[in-house]
């Protein structure tokens, strides 16, 4: 479980910033066990070690890293999509569906196929599940049938979408937030423009 | 015997020189394969080698390594430089992510058009001053410690100095309002390994050069 404070005007923003709350002067950061965290991948590293989502060994969570970071590359992608110019922004679907079905999604699919169990990593689930996952739905809400060719990663997605934590945070009234809209766009506008 | 590591890259930093760094300070010897032509890179990728397509790779103990980042957290976690505990890990973490934000831009700016270079400087010089430099000016201030984090030398210290020195080949005086990130230069550059990476004729890669970026944009086809 976990709250969230909102941010919402400039004022939030520059509060935290001369209260030398973040470290780089950015967000996102997540206060926890006493430390206020910044940096995504730090942050994602410190929960997925505390919760035991990062493998059993060094090996297997070097493995996770790389599979993560790569899905993040992708992820990166969608995030800023919607901050680039309209014009341009078709485009980048493009971009980022062929980026999707031509280097990540065969990876994922023959790591699946290879070995043939319900996770990436270690026959149990890891960030790297969680993180493809979100990314993979992520893309489906803009291409809905991004996954065609790729039957392991569709059995993926249903069944990590249904391990029963997912589960709940896929039900309307979760914590998960919408697909960025426009009001979510400007309120970034205002609170980080120069 | 184990065999050292093995990096495949271009002959110059981008995105392997922080692997170098960490590798030259834990005192481990490496091999390196420079890929100049693009049939190096194709044939790296028919054998299945490179996980997204990509470079950086490190082969060592039995894997073949690609994402920069997790090739550098398994290093650090292998040779003792990621902290003691999960506390200082997530301390480390975040200290070398702000780094290579800021190196990336660093990284990219030879590859930038012409007409968008001075513009690109300044902001790499205003993000080093204004936000990346007095973050860790005050880090150090706060515990007076001779490393960043938990009194020991870490994967954290290595990164920033490696980040401090390509800020002085743009801007000799960059360090000139941070007094104590003067002295962390001198103190981590003389640890025996980091001095000795330092000297001429070690692994360390130059500056890049107009050849360089010619290379990568024809292996990479950009």
């Amino acid at each position: 479980m976990f709250d969230e404070e909102f941010l919402e005007t400039r004022e939030q923003l520059h509060k935290l910033q001369k209260g030398k709350h973040l470290l780089f002067q950015q967000v996102p950061m997540v206060e926890i066990d006493g430390m206020k965290l910044v940096q995504t991948r730090s942050i994602l590293h410190y929960i997925a070690e505390k919760y035991h989502l990062f493998g059993s060994d060094l090996k297997e969570k070097t493995l996770i890293d790389m599979y993560v970071e790569g899905t993040l590359d992708l992820l990166e992608m969608i995030i800023t999509h919607p901050f680039l110019k309209p014009e341009d922004q078709q485009k980048e679907v493009v971009s980022m569906t062929q980026k999707a079905v031509i280097r990540y999604f065969p990876v994922f699919e023959k790591i699946l196929r290879d070995h043939g169990q319900k996770f990436l990593v270690g026959n149990q689930l890891s960030l790297a599940d969680v993180i493809l996952l979100q990314t993979i739905l992520a893309l489906e809400e803009k291409v809905p049938n991004i996954l065609a060719a790729f039957p392991h990663l569709q059995e993926f997605t249903v069944k990590i979408s249904n391990v029963p934590t997912i589960k709940k945070f896929l039900e309307p009234g979760s914590k998960k937030k919408p697909p960025p809209d426009d009001v979510y766009v400007r309120t970034v506008y205002t609170i980080f423009a120069p | 015997m184990t065999a050292k590591p093995k990096l495949y890259y271009f002959c110059g930093r981008g995105r392997m020189e922080s692997i170098r760094w960490l590798l030259a300070a834990a005192g481990v010897e490496f091999e390196e394969e420079f890929l100049e032509k693009r049939e190096q890179y194709e044939k790296l990728e028919k054998d299945g080698c490179l996980l997204f397509g990509q470079v950086p790779l490190v082969e060592m103990d039995g894997m073949m390594l690609t994402q920069t980042r997790a090739i550098l957290s398994y290093l650090a976690a292998k040779y003792n430089l990621y902290g003691k505990d999960l506390k200082e890990r997530v301390r480390i973490d975040m200290y070398v992510d702000g780094t290579l934000d800021l190196m990336l831009m660093i990284m990219l700016a030879p590859f930038k058009p012409p007409k968008e270079k001075e513009e690109n400087f300044a902001l790499i010089m205003k993000k080093a001053k204004t936000r990346y430099l007095p973050a860790f000016e005050k880090i150090l201030k706060d515990h007076r410690e001779d490393f960043l984090v938990g009194n020991k030398f870490s994967w954290a210290d290595v990164q920033l100095l490696e980040a401090i020195l390509m800020l002085e080949e743009l801007n000799a005086s960059v360090l000139s309002d941070f007094p104590l990130l003067k002295a962390f230069k001198t103190r981590i550059s003389n640890i025996p390994t980091i001095k000795k990476f330092l000297q001429p004729g070690s692994q360390r890669k130059l500056h890049p050069d107009q050849h360089y970026v010619d290379v990568v944009r024809h292996i990479l086809q950009f």
